[in-house]
């Protein structure tokens, strides 16, 4: 699944990173606990949350994931979209909610990837 | 590359904003020294728990970190409280994070063993009343 299928699944719109949209993705993960992120996310993931701070794209950028889609329509601010244009880190903003979002991304055939 | 470079970064305490700039310098240079992906991803990840731990617990600190050809040492050392009880802020899920740090998405109970699990060697060092040191070392 790339980016732009993400973009059209959840019918969001990408807020900055554009020139990504053909990245390749093999994981979701939803959370808004970033420990958590920290602690699970495997390689090229897609990133979903209801969190909105600088820390979220510092999270995302540490775990290289592919795209951050924040849900129940959050919307990053200046300082969040400067810094993920420096780390080339598309961010994208859907109206659903956590546990729709991440069904509907499922359902057409992403993954959480293994437990561990 | 024979000889060992060292990076130190100064943690402010104040501005959890800021948290991860360091982390995320070292990450930028270890890519450009081109680096294998695995282990930038290691120290990526283990410093940033770390330099969150120190904004979060200890009020900011010093980050120092050696690069060599065999291995990477990050050394963080802070005079913070110190930690209690070592054995069990090393389990899984166990916190004193504040609540506004867990708003902010942090405090999960998972920085240190997150940093043992991303490095290949971690020691702790801890006093109380005096402050932390952590060294976390990844093999290159």
């Amino acid at each position: 699944m790339t980016v732009r299928d993400v973009k059209e699944i959840l019918g969001a719109q990408v807020i900055s990173g554009e020139e990504f949209l053909n990245r390749e993705a093999h994981t979701g993960c939803g959370s808004d606990m970033m420990s958590d992120v920290l602690a699970f996310v495997k390689e090229q993931c897609v990133l979903l949350t209801g969190l909105c701070n600088l820390q979220v794209v510092r999270t995302a950028e540490m775990m290289d994931v592919v795209c951050i889609v924040f849900v129940r329509g959050k919307r990053p601010d200046e300082a969040m979209i400067e810094l993920a244009n420096e780390r080339e880190i598309p961010l994208l903003c859907t109206g659903h909610r956590m546990f729709t979002a991440c069904g509907l991304l499922y359902q057409n055939g992403l993954r959480g990837g293994t437990s561990n | 590359m024979n000889q060992t470079i060292t990076l130190t970064y100064t943690i402010s305490g104040d501005d959890f904003t800021r948290a991860g700039e360091a982390s995320s310098d070292v990450k930028k240079k270890l890519k450009q020294m081109g680096a294998n992906p695995e282990v930038i991803r290691k120290v990526a990840i283990s410093m940033y728990e770390g330099e969150i731990n120190m904004v979060i617990h200890a009020h900011g600190g010093e980050i120092t970190v050696f690069i060599s050809s065999t291995e990477i040492i990050i050394r963080l050392k802070d005079e913070g409280p110190g930690i209690v009880d070592v054995e069990l802020a090393m389990q899984a899920g166990y916190s004193t994070a504040p609540d506004n740090v867990r708003a902010l998405g942090f405090g999960a109970g998972m920085g240190l063993p997150n940093m043992k699990k991303y490095s290949d060697e971690m020691n702790i060092d801890t006093i109380l009343g005096e402050g932390t040191t952590v060294t976390i070392k990844v093999y290159m």
